[in-house]
């Protein structure tokens, strides 16, 4: 009944908006509580840090691909971080540093959760805005001032910082260790307390959001996948983001106010001994990984919702297993958080401890299998469209696979011996939870477009982007595996100075202009968006055929969503292509009572008296039909 | 339809124009600029920075993109007039089917590629005891993986192709099978729990701190990190290291050896790693000011060096370096230790050679380094002058 009660009070607050406030542009667009235009305030501002990221991405792949070579237009473009047109070589562990940074964080979280979650659950649910729409704000704006302070680092004196997105002290703590772990790392350390801040407000917000106030009939199984993931996803987030508040606070300790915990027994330029004692920099390491662990299933949980659902519909078939695919999401989510040592087999810490994590790390690839597996059933025997979104789902899939095998290798403790900091990690995660997670962002971009926008985005356009992503993703990250095998060590400014490792220079040349491909075609992306936006074709209100309730809200945008009472939910969402019914979706709007044609008792698991009437509606049928 | 639009748009053809124009006279000023060459080369050194290359390829790009442009116009041309004359349009979900069908066939050629060609280069066989299981769990890994990596993505493609979209045609309603997904759950359950079986051995015996029964006891190596550097010490006649204190360190004494203990009298600096071939080794790995980590890829070792906290890696070198240069037809070869966690700007280059040699060769070799107590040590300490409780005082001023 609770549920009833708060769309009752948003159906009044609703009409209450229009007696009361003025639309101005500030409240609109810039200031707005609106959960749709946030998602947008998201979306696009996570793109334009994407792209900000790639071009950093690029600029070391010059780096790597040429580390003899000058550029005298870099030195123009960059000035002292590259001296006679070469990157500095801290200037390189920076571009590395940031771009990780902003691609798990601003992107892959802030960009995906953010957008997709502030757009899909209140349409999905049939809820008219979020708990908290000024929480929400709040929540978009401190990301804002977190993606601007890091930024900014790259206009300060010594650059930003550049002890890796994972910062471990004492390089990081230390400001005579590099020049990136001075300002830089200050203001890093600003940026990601802000960016946390954030998470905390927004996930606070999904996770209320989804358990209070779900429209009449929304039961938690009849919540689309992609809402599933959201909300798992957002409960790890507001339980495992404040530990690494806890580590960051404890370096900003370190570094600014004398304290050791992270250090102990320091000597610095092989003469200089430091006063710290006692601190561990394994301590660190554990506060970090215990959210980073989960923090890459944070950035892939969204995207694995996201393709079910594009996968679901566009293959025209009700996702395989949707009790399996919920409990996998589950189990990932309960597992991820006793995994985190996978990152530290080779620190030093006990062996034993070692052994355990290596037993839950390899038990998540269960569930993950579960989902792969679960996925292929979908397309079996589907009758797949394929619209833009739908390719970038299976191209999700696909990097999730070629992704997730390798995490078997590095999961095992005795194989990360020598594979743990090589490029075949960097390939592993590059795929696993960089490539496929951003085509699952992607696939949602071009699947909720016509939600977001109220046009089509060009779907041929969309085929190009596609390929072209595709086919350079594997081409930069799959040459990498070898790499790794070969034993070069990531985060290397060059491969030159190693005898064993230049065999491997005209390697870096290909991945380079791959990337560069790669680069190009987001091009196509960023043009067919903005285009879209303005010019594209006028989009109905069910452009796909879809089941969820996002689809029954009116195409032009009104603040409360529906523009009378909010839908109620009668099925499950996947009722595609039953057999009996008129058409082959049904939406999750229709009531049994109409589609008696197409019921089976399965849809009355939980419903005795629905099933009586469905068993008596299937007698009369037969009774009638041996009458004829 | 958008392209139409874009077309029909005089604001972004003159836009286009405006660039071609400014790509065009950016290619006349590098070819003005480069017959100006001739007579000034210090002039135009200082001028060129490759500003016109990039303007050129920026026209390249959006010539690229014209030309995609124009081609996706015929198309939708091209699909138009077919609709005029009641023929069907273009089918872009068979046009795609038969793309996932082409990806499929050119992605396994190029993964075979991959693993033919550049699957060569990667490490050799491991030379070290552990190493060789270490290899065995890799490949049984490898294996296992490979199966389900080619079943997977078969699977997936075929799947797309087979399946693509026909109007006359209905997906099969099946929303779930309790029996098949049972199976495909227990199944990757079983292979991974063989693996975390078979891991969790390989791990614990790599790991196994303890001299094997009938062995002779391992040889104690310090290695020491720090920016950007590894400094060795092995133990002199003695067999054993001595105690070193962090607030030793100065710029005589810089690994902080404690001279107080009697047996640091004795240990040697090196500056290549000679190792012993078939006897155990103990690398004792310290850092100084950051976390570095000690990596030999072909020996499969690596742990990390942590200020505060000592750790060792226990292995043994079964082939010689000379060995290995006859096997891989690499006369410089050399085993090398790299520093595998970064540090700082020369991270890339931090690095050791390890040579392993012959017993007899090696106790040559040992019989030529130096101790670290040198005169100049021994002096700055007053070490044979003075009473042990003033040096300790002395010592802890020292700071």
């Amino acid at each position: 009944m609770s549920t009833l009660a708060v769309h009752d009070h948003g159906v009044a607050h609703h009409e209450d908006d229009h007696g009361h406030h003025k639309a101005t542009f500030l409240n609109t667009y810039v200031f707005s509580m609106d959960h749709k235009m946030i998602a947008k305030q998201f979306l696009i501002t996570g793109m334009a840090m994407a792209f900000i990221a790639m071009i950093l991405s690029v600029l070391f792949r010059i780096q790597l691909a040429y580390p003899d070579r000058a550029f005298p237009l870099m030195e123009t473009l960059l000035g002292r971080f590259a001296p006679g047109g070469r990157l500095d070589s801290n200037f390189y562990l920076a571009l590395v540093t940031i771009h990780g940074t902003i691609m798990v964080f601003f992107v892959l979280t802030a960009g995906l959760s953010g957008t997709f979650a502030n757009l899909l659950i209140p349409l999905q649910l049939g809820v008219r805005d979020m708990a908290s729409p000024f929480m929400n704000m709040l929540s978009y704006w401190f990301f804002f001032i977190a993606s601007v302070i890091m930024l900014s680092s790259f206009f300060i004196q010594k650059g930003p910082a550049s002890g890796g997105w994972t910062i471990y002290p004492p390089l990081s703590a230390l400001p005579k260790a590099m020049p990136g772990s001075g300002m830089g790392m200050t203001l890093w350390l600003i940026s990601m307390t802000l960016f946390i801040a954030s998470q905390l407000m927004a996930g606070i917000n999904y996770v209320s959001t989804i358990l209070n106030m779900r429209t009449k009939g929304m039961d938690l199984w009849k919540m689309p996948l992609s809402v599933w993931a959201l909300f798992l996803t957002a409960v790890l987030g507001v339980l495992s983001f404040p530990v690494l508040v806890a580590g960051v606070v404890l370096l900003i300790f370190d570094r600014s106010f004398g304290t050791s915990f992270y250090l102990s027994e320091i000597v610095l330029n092989s003469s200089q001994v430091q006063p710290f004692e006692g601190g561990s920099p394994i301590l660190f390491q554990h506060l970090f990984w215990f959210l980073g662990h989960p923090e890459v299933y944070i950035v892939i949980m969204p995207a694995m919702g996201i393709s079910s659902e594009v996968m679901s519909v566009n293959s025209r078939k009700p996702i395989f297993g949707y009790h399996a695919m919920v409990y996998s999401l589950i189990g990932i989510t309960v597992l991820s958080f006793i995994v985190w040592g996978h990152h530290m087999f080779v620190t030093g810490m006990n062996p034993f401890l070692g052994g355990v994590f290596m037993i839950t790390t390899l038990i998540i690839a269960v569930p993950s299998a579960v989902k792969t597996f679960n996925w292929l059933a979908t397309l079996w025997r589907g009758n797949i469209r394929f619209t833009s979104a739908m390719l970038f789902a299976i191209g999700m899939v696909s990097f999730f696979i070629s992704g997730g095998l390798t995490g078997i290798f590095l999961g095992n403790a005795a194989l990360d011996i020598n594979l743990h900091d090589t490029y075949f990690v960097v390939a592993h995660f590059h795929l696993v939870m960089g490539s496929a997670a951003i085509f699952g962002m992607l696939a949602g971009v071009y699947h909720w477009f016509p939600k977001m926008f109220g046009r089509m985005m060009n779907e041929r356009l969309g085929y190009l982007h596609f390929w072209l992503t595709f086919i350079g993703a594997y081409l930069v990250f799959f040459p990498m595996h070898f790499m790794g095998l070969d034993g070069v060590p990531r985060r290397y400014y060059a491969f030159t100075e190693f005898e064993s490792m230049k065999q491997w220079l005209s390697v870096n040349t290909f991945i380079t202009w791959a990337a560069i491909m790669s680069a190009v075609a987001q091009l196509a992306f960023l043009f067919n968006f903005v285009h879209s936006i303005f010019w594209g074709k006028k989009a109905t209100q069910n452009p796909w055929e879809s089941n969820t309730l996002e689809w029954t809200t009116p195409v032009e945008h009104l603040h409360g969503n529906w523009p009378g009472e909010i839908p109620t939910v009668y099925r499950w969402p996947y009722d595609y292509s039953k057999p009996g019914a008129e058409h082959d979706f049904i939406p999750q709007t229709t009531p049994l009572s109409e589609t008696m044609s197409s019921n089976l008792p399965h849809d009355f698991e939980d419903n005795p008296i629905g099933l009586e009437e469905h068993t008596k509606w299937a007698s009369t049928q037969k009774s009638n039909e041996e009458v004829k | 339809m958008g392209f139409k639009k874009l077309f029909n748009s005089k604001k972004i053809l003159s836009l286009l124009a405006v660039f071609m124009l400014l790509g065009t006279s950016l290619l006349f000023a590098q070819d003005t600029e480069s017959a100006g060459a001739a007579a000034s080369p210090a002039a135009d050194a200082v001028k060129d920075n490759g500003l016109a290359t990039a303007g050129y390829y920026i026209l390249l790009f959006l010539i690229v993109c014209f030309i995609i442009g124009i081609f996706g116009k015929i198309l939708r041309v091209f699909d138009l007039t077919q609709q005029i004359q009641g023929k069907q349009p273009i089918n872009w979900d068979n046009v795609m089917g038969v793309m996932c069908l082409v990806f499929l066939v050119a992605g396994a050629y190029g993964a075979y590629w991959e693993f033919t060609v550049q699957g060569r280069m990667i490490l050799p066989d491991a030379a070290s005891e552990h190493g060789v299981k270490w290899d065995e769990m890799f490949w049984t890994t490898t294996v296992l993986t490979m199966i389900v990596f080619v079943v997977t993505q078969i699977l997936l493609f075929t799947f797309l192709f087979r399946y693509r979209y026909n109007k006359n045609r209905r997906g099969h309603f099946l929303p779930h099978n309790n029996t098949i997904e049972k199976v495909w759950t227990i199944a990757p359950a079983i292979v991974l729990t063989i693996l975390v079986i078979f891991g969790f051995f390989t791990w614990q015996q790599i790991t196994d701190n303890v001299d094997a029964k009938g062995q002779p006891a391992s040889i104690n190596v310090d290695i020491t990190g720090h920016q950007f550097a590894w400094e060795l010490r092995y133990p002199g006649k003695d067999a054993r290291l001595g105690a070193t204190n962090y607030k030793l360190v100065s710029g005589s004494n810089k690994l902080g050896i404690n001279f107080k203990d009697k047996y640091s009298y004795d240990d040697l600096q090196a500056d290549t790693m000679y190792l012993p071939v078939r006897k155990s080794v103990r690398l004792n790995i310290h850092a100084q000011d950051v976390i570095h980590s000690v990596y030999i890829p072909h020996f499969r070792v690596q742990l990390n060096a942590v200020p505060g906290l000592p750790t060792f890696f226990k292995f043994k070198p079964t082939i010689t370096t000379a060995e290995m240069r006859i096997k891989l037809d690499k006369p410089t070869f050399e085993y090398e230790i790299l520093c595998n966690k970064i540090c700082g700007g020369a991270h890339y280059n931090m690095k050791k050679i390890v040579r392993v040699v012959t017993e007899a060769e090696y106790q040559a070799w040992l019989a030529q380094q130096k101790p670290y107590l040198t005169d100049a040590i021994k002096k700055d300490l007053k070490f044979a002058a003075e009473k042990q409780e003033v040096q300790s005082k002395r010592l802890a001023l020292n700071n």
